[in-house]
């Protein structure tokens, strides 16, 4: 499009050539710049057109419509009465001319770097997957994009368990009809929902659950990597006693497809984990509750002890919901992004962020407050999707790079807004001031 | 602030370690002035006249990075800016994000009422608190002086702060004749409009956004107000809310407090106006809308803006944007701890139920308010956990067996009833057995979330 102008015409004419789909990967070079008359032009048709974008998103949330126009309560109160105030008139002097000045754009370099992490192999490096995943690479804090480019968008695993688990009513009646089978699960997430990745929780292994053997929870490692061509992360059930053991299982199972193995922690047989995950050329993911200095422990072990490679370790900090711990979580991630940025390369990896557990926040899954004088919390099938965006993308602006998610419209506009933060989106809303004189239909 | 160390700052002090400001020294006094914690002016010898100089430095020396402006008046006024920092963990963030909603002068009476009262009305409890929220910002739809006065002295009735919102500045001069006296901040003076909206900003001595994407422009403009003796700006540096607009929105705000906290720019260390109420520009369903207007607000609360207006005031919006700025603005120097021991919700008798939960303050007062609004007779028996929830505190050893036996102890809770039982939080069940041995009683495990306690008493209470 380059210099010059378009009318709106061509522009409506352009994307309506185009459906959804392929707007979607569409990329429009330079800015688009449309000069508006608003006596004359349509400009809702225009506003439609780009926000086809953001139709997408809303697409993605299931039963938009059918919940839509529920009553909002009011309250009435007695209006109270206004004092009439008096002004006076004062005589004032402006300044005649605008004193110009220059904005210096202040430009931040950190001597660290992120270590780029490739998750799953293709067929010339020994796996079965159809793509990879790369994650980390940043030279500067999240989407600052004007000190140095972020080499990747954050990235979605979405999780898919070994039995059906309880799960929040918004979240469960989207995986309902696929929850007996791990490769059904896996296959919806990745063609329905646009997971970049499949995490597999052998979760059934817990001595607690089913206290599946290693061997017989494995094969559902096998049935998601055959259901699904994206890279997968393998996750065990948490327990600290058989952890190690399924896991180290799991690493053999799945040799050559470069998976995260979720995960040592230093509460467990770290080293059994690791050891195995190395032998068989995975990623490692480094858990730690919330605190640097584990987290730091633990990443010092894996590369001195084990002698992990560098390129393949990615940490999880914990993750904590909205509401619940959110500022802990954030401030944990943030703290040690910029260490790794300033040249800590202990804690120069990318992390990972079980964003899933924003869906433990009563706001998100209770029918209403308990607690009285509380507003209305309106319907929880819109409450829960949009805590887990907001845990998500809270720590996506400390450092994220990789987000275990579940809900589907959650996973679409969490993408959307991480898209448009990082450039992707080469569309533009101009005349911006007319949102002073909107008239928003209710 | 321009001083970093106590040092700097006790040379300006009586030095005599009086302790009449509460702190043993004068330097300890020093040290809490670095960390915002009280103010020159709090050492009452500063206030004497021989001290007038020494003050007055001091107070510039350690005046916030970012210029602090008062908008409204009386209790429900809103102080936005002042930090200091780039990141939380630094020192703390200072005046969360304040939150305005719109209304416009072309809405029917009934509905703009109805729009006034929901957000005068809102409240949602969160640690031990009620957030509401903040302000009004009333915009000029119909360009119509009186109508926009008129709509504007509604909005006021609430006693809530208001934006008043038009580039025209006959529109806010009738609406600061009548409501002048409230300081509403007003929106906006551009390279268009300046001399009109100072000449306002002047008269009647409110605050002013100044609004530019273009950041030289916008440095212009500052300057420009502050050397005219203006000096309670706000900064909106245009709020574009899709695709590469939204990314350069983003380092627009960035480059600003940047600019303003790290690179030494005073002239533009003024608090930041973002508006995500420019999604609902885009054409698009309600709810895809809703969200967008969430989450480009989530962005801004997480960096740097100090105040927002915004369109939609469905629930599930509302929410987490009012638990999102308390979290980012929490004061990670603080530990949230309320005080240990026995409390009693509504009125308990001897037959009442004894529930056990930690002293975090998230903890405590969700489990307390979920107590007293579900009309529980009952005692909370609050253990010392050093400010950790339960989960954690089991986790890590602090909420153990022996601790909840002295507390009870020291409590008698055994005198107050004739049960002899406690309840604990399910996420505690481990300690149960271990428990029971220890203090002899029966030992009950709640629901794990404490919303839920009243459909379990229903089902376990009496104890068997
Ligand atoms: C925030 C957090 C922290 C913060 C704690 C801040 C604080 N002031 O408490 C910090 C960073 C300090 C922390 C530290 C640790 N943490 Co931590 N932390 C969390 C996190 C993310 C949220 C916990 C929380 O605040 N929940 C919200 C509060 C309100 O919940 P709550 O207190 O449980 O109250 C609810 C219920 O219990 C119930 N309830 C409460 N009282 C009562 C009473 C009755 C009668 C009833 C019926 C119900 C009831 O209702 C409440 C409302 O829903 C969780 C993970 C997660 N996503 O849940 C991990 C988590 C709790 N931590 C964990 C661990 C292991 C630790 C550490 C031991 C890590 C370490 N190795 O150092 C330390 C221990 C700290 C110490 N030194 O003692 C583990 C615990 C694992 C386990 N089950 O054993 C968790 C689950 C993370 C994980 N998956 O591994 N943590
Ligand atoms: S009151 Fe003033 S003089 Fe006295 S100790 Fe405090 S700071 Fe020093």
């Amino acid at each position: 499009m380059g210099e010059e102008k378009n009318s709106i015409q061509d522009l409506l004419e352009f994307f309506r050539k185009l459906n959804v789909k392929e707007l979607h990967n569409v990329e429009i070079e330079g800015d688009i710049e449309i000069e508006v008359d608003l006596q004359q032009t349509p400009i809702f048709e225009l506003m439609r057109a780009i926000g086809y974008e953001l139709g997408m998103a809303g697409y993605h949330l299931m039963n938009a419509s059918k919940m839509l126009g529920y009553p909002v309560e009011v309250f009435f109160q007695p209006p109270q009465v206004a004092e009439v105030p008096v002004q006076v008139e004062k005589e004032v002097s402006v300044l005649s001319e605008l004193i110009r000045e220059k904005f210096e754009e202040p430009k931040v370099e950190y001597p660290g770097v992120i270590e780029e992490i490739v998750i799953g192999a293709t067929k010339a490096d020994g796996g079965t997957r159809s793509n990879v995943v790369k994650v980390g690479g940043e030279k500067s804090l999240p989407f600052y994009y004007f000190d140095a480019l972020m080499p990747n968008t954050p990235k979605v695993t979405i999780d898919v368990f070994d039995m059906p688990i309880t799960l929040a009513k918004a979240v469960r009646e989207h995986y309902q009809d696929v929850m007996e089978d791990p490769g059904d699960w896996a296959k919806k997430a990745v063609k329905e929902y646009n997971a970049d990745m499949i995490t597999i929780h052998l979760i059934s292994t817990d001595p607690l659950l089913k206290d599946t053997s290693a061997k017989e929870a494995c094969k559902a490692v096998e049935d998601v990597l055959q259901a699904v061509k994206v890279p997968i992360v393998i996750g065990g059930s948490g327990n600290p006693e058989k952890d190690p053991e399924v896991l180290e299982r799991a690493a053999e199972v799945a040799e050559g497809e470069r998976c995260l193995i979720a995960s040592a922690s230093l509460n467990m047989d770290w080293e059994r984990i690791a050891k195995a995950a190395k032998e068989h050329g995975h990623v490692i993911l480094s858990w730690t509750q919330m605190d640097i200095n584990n987290q730091k422990t633990l990443n010092r072990y894996l590369l001195n002890k084990i002698g992990y490679p560098r390129d393949s370790i990615i940490m999880d900090p914990t993750t904590a919901a909205l509401g619940y711990g959110l500022d802990y979580a954030y401030t944990n991630m943030e703290r040690i992004r910029l260490s790794g940025l300033k040249g800590d390369k202990d804690l120069a990896f990318p992390m990972s962020s079980g964003t899933t557990n924003a869906w433990g926040a009563r706001e998100a899954w209770m029918t209403g407050s308990p607690i009285e004088g509380d507003s209305d919390w309106g319907p929880r099938e819109y409450r829960g999707p949009i805590w887990e965006v907001i845990t998500g993308l809270t720590l996506a602006l400390a450092g994220g790079d990789l987000f275990m998610m579940m809900h589907p419209g959650a996973v679409a506009v969490f993408k959307e807004i991480c898209q448009a933060l990082y450039g992707e989106k080469d569309i533009r809303l101009d005349n911006i001031e007319q949102w002073i004189t909107l008239e928003v239909e209710e | 602030m321009k001083v970093k160390s106590p040092l700097e700052i006790y040379k300006y002090l009586p030095k005599t370690n009086c302790a009449e400001c509460g702190y043993d020294t004068c330097m300890s006094f020093a040290a809490n002035i670095i960390e915002r914690k009280v103010k020159p002016a709090d050492c009452p010898f500063m206030l004497e006249e021989k001290f007038k100089d020494k003050l007055m430095e001091l107070e510039d020396l350690t005046s916030p990075e970012i210029k602090e402006v008062v908008i409204g008046v009386g209790k429900n006024a809103v102080t936005i800016g002042g930090d200091d920092v780039l990141f939380r963990h630094d020192l703390t963030f200072f005046n969360p994000t304040a939150l305005a909603y719109d209304v416009w002068d072309t809405m029917p009476l009934d509905k703009l009422e109805e729009r006034i009262n929901t957000i005068k009305s809102y409240t949602k409890f969160y640690v031990g608190n009620f957030i509401n929220l903040d302000m009004i910002a009333v915009r000029c739809v119909s360009n119509d002086p009186l109508r926009f006065k008129e709509v504007a002295e509604k909005a006021a009735e609430t006693g809530l702060p208001l934006i008043l919102v038009s580039f025209s500045p006959e529109v806010l001069r009738a609406a600061l004749e009548s409501i002048g006296n409230k300081r509403p901040l007003i929106y906006a003076a551009t390279e268009e409009n300046w001399q009109e909206i100072a000449r306002l900003a002047k008269e009647f001595e409110v605050p002013v956004v100044l609004y530019s994407k273009d950041l030289a422009t916008l440095q212009s403009l500052a300057v420009t107000f502050s050397e005219m003796g203006i000096q309670d700006l706000v900064l909106d540096p245009g709020t574009e809310p899709v695709g590469k607009g939204l990314q350069e929105t983003f380092k627009r705000v960035i480059q600003l407090r940047r600019a303003a906290i790290e690179g030494g720019n005073k002239k533009v260390a003024y608090p930041i106006m973002v508006v995500p109420m420019t999604a609902w520009l885009i054409e698009s369903d309600k709810l895809s809308t809703t969200y967008w207007e969430t989450v480009v607000a989530s962005v801004f609360i997480v960096k740097y803006a100090d105040i927002m207006i915004l369109h939609s005031l469905e629930p599930y919006e509302v929410m987490p944007l009012v638990i999102l700025k308390t979290n980012i603005y929490t004061d990670p120097r603080k530990p949230v701890a309320v005080e240990g021991g026995l409390r009693t919700i509504n009125s308990p008798d001897e037959n009442s139920p004894v529930f056990i939960t930690t002293n975090f303050a998230l903890t405590y007062y969700t489990v307390e308010s979920d107590l007293v609004s579900a009309g529980v007779d009952c005692y909370l028996l609050v253990i010392d956990t050093e400010g950790l929830g339960v989960e954690v505190s089991v986790a890590g050893g602090k909420l153990t067996a022996s601790v909840i036996k002295e507390t009870i102890e020291k409590e008698k809770v055994t005198e107050k009833i004739n049960h002899n039982s406690i309840i604990l939080p399910g996420l505690a069940a481990r300690l149960q057995g271990e428990l029971e041995m220890e203090t002899g009683m029966k030992v009950l495990v709640g629901p794990v979330d404490s919303g839920r306690i009243p459909g379990w008493l229903e089902e376990n209470w009496p104890p068997k």
